[in-house]
């Protein structure tokens, strides 16, 4: 079994730096969606306390 | 002059029924449910042939299983580069934000796939040439086309805005001419680096079918998983455009 050690490195290099990728791309995708939800929100409030002023 | 309206009128069409197709709920669903799926399906088949099938090569023995997985992200890598190409032309042509986010991702992959290249190359090249590196045409033409990217992508972080894009747009499209340079390097000039599909006579560098089988599971398993990176990341760029719009609407109120 001679250069097993490259192989085991080569594939191993492919899968850690794949599930870096993915797990960044998800952290973002995390990050974004929460942002996405407290500016929602934001939004909401400022229209509710638009109405309570006309009102 | 009609061919150039009616090309104009199918690249419209096609434009925005990719682009509807991109939104679509059941693409989302596709994306988020199946496709990861057949992708983790498709991975496990390719190692397990990789690493169980696939008869050993005679003259470079266990080393040889690197190719598997090195000439199949060699081929994502020119699908993405080529997908940044289109995707940018399309923006500057059409304005379109979708494909401007379709390009990016692209981008960003080609640097990862890019990466993988350079990084299993080498550690293929080390027991087989005697040495991680030589600064043979396909080589360097290879890490040209990964610095043309990383270029790319730290053009898009310095400039996020529509100038930035298209600045980008236009090296996405100017640095995939490299393309052509790395696939035909090895019939062009002598170099070191093998001509593993075809062989410079013009036969098939893949004779055993084994090998054929495994090689093509491979390219059928990276095919999947470029496609849904490419998606989720694209999704990625959605969400913070929706960011900006709402936070555009939120300095308005």
């Amino acid at each position: 079994m001679k250069n097993l050690n490259y192989l085991f490195a080569a594939y191993t290099a492919v899968w850690v730096l794949l599930f870096f990728y993915i797990l960044s791309v998800a952290r973002r995708n995390r990050s974004l969606e929460e942002e996405i939800d407290d500016l929602r929100e934001l939004l909401r409030r400022s229209d509710r306390t638009d109405k309570g002023n006309h009102d | 002059m009609a061919t150039i309206a009616r090309f104009r009128a199918t690249a419209r069409a096609g434009g925005a029924f990719i682009a509807k197709l991109v939104a679509s709920r059941d693409m989302r669903r596709w994306f988020e449910s199946i496709h990861p799926a057949l992708t983790l399906i498709a991975m496990l088949a390719a190692i397990y042939l990789v690493f169980v099938y696939v008869p050993t090569d005679r003259e470079q023995g266990i080393i040889q299983r690197i190719f598997y997985f090195h000439v199949p992200l060699a081929m994502m890598t020119y699908l993405a580069v080529g997908t940044v190409a289109l995707g940018s032309a399309i923006y500057l042509w059409r304005g379109s934000r979708v494909w401007d986010r379709i390009a990016h991702s692209a981008a960003e992959l080609g640097v990862l796939f890019c990466s993988l290249v350079l990084i299993t190359g080498p550690i293929w090249g080390k027991p087989v040439w005697g040495t991680w590196w030589t600064w043979d045409a396909r080589l360097t033409a290879t890490l040209i086309l990964w610095l043309i990217y990383a270029a790319y992508l730290m053009l898009r972080s310095v400039a996020p805005g529509e100038q930035g894009a298209r600045y980008a747009a236009v090296l996405g499209i100017v640095g995939a001419l490299d393309i052509p340079i790395i696939n035909r390097a090895v019939y062009w000039w002598r170099t070191i680096h093998p001509a593993v599909i075809q062989n410079r006579d013009g036969s098939t560098g893949l004779a055993d079918p084994a090998m054929q089988l495994t090689f093509a599971t491979c390219l059928v398993a990276f095919l999947l998983l470029f496609l849904w990176l490419l998606w989720i990341r694209s999704d990625n760029l959605r969400l913070q455009d929706s960011i900006e719009d709402l936070r555009q609407r939120a300095l308005q109120t």
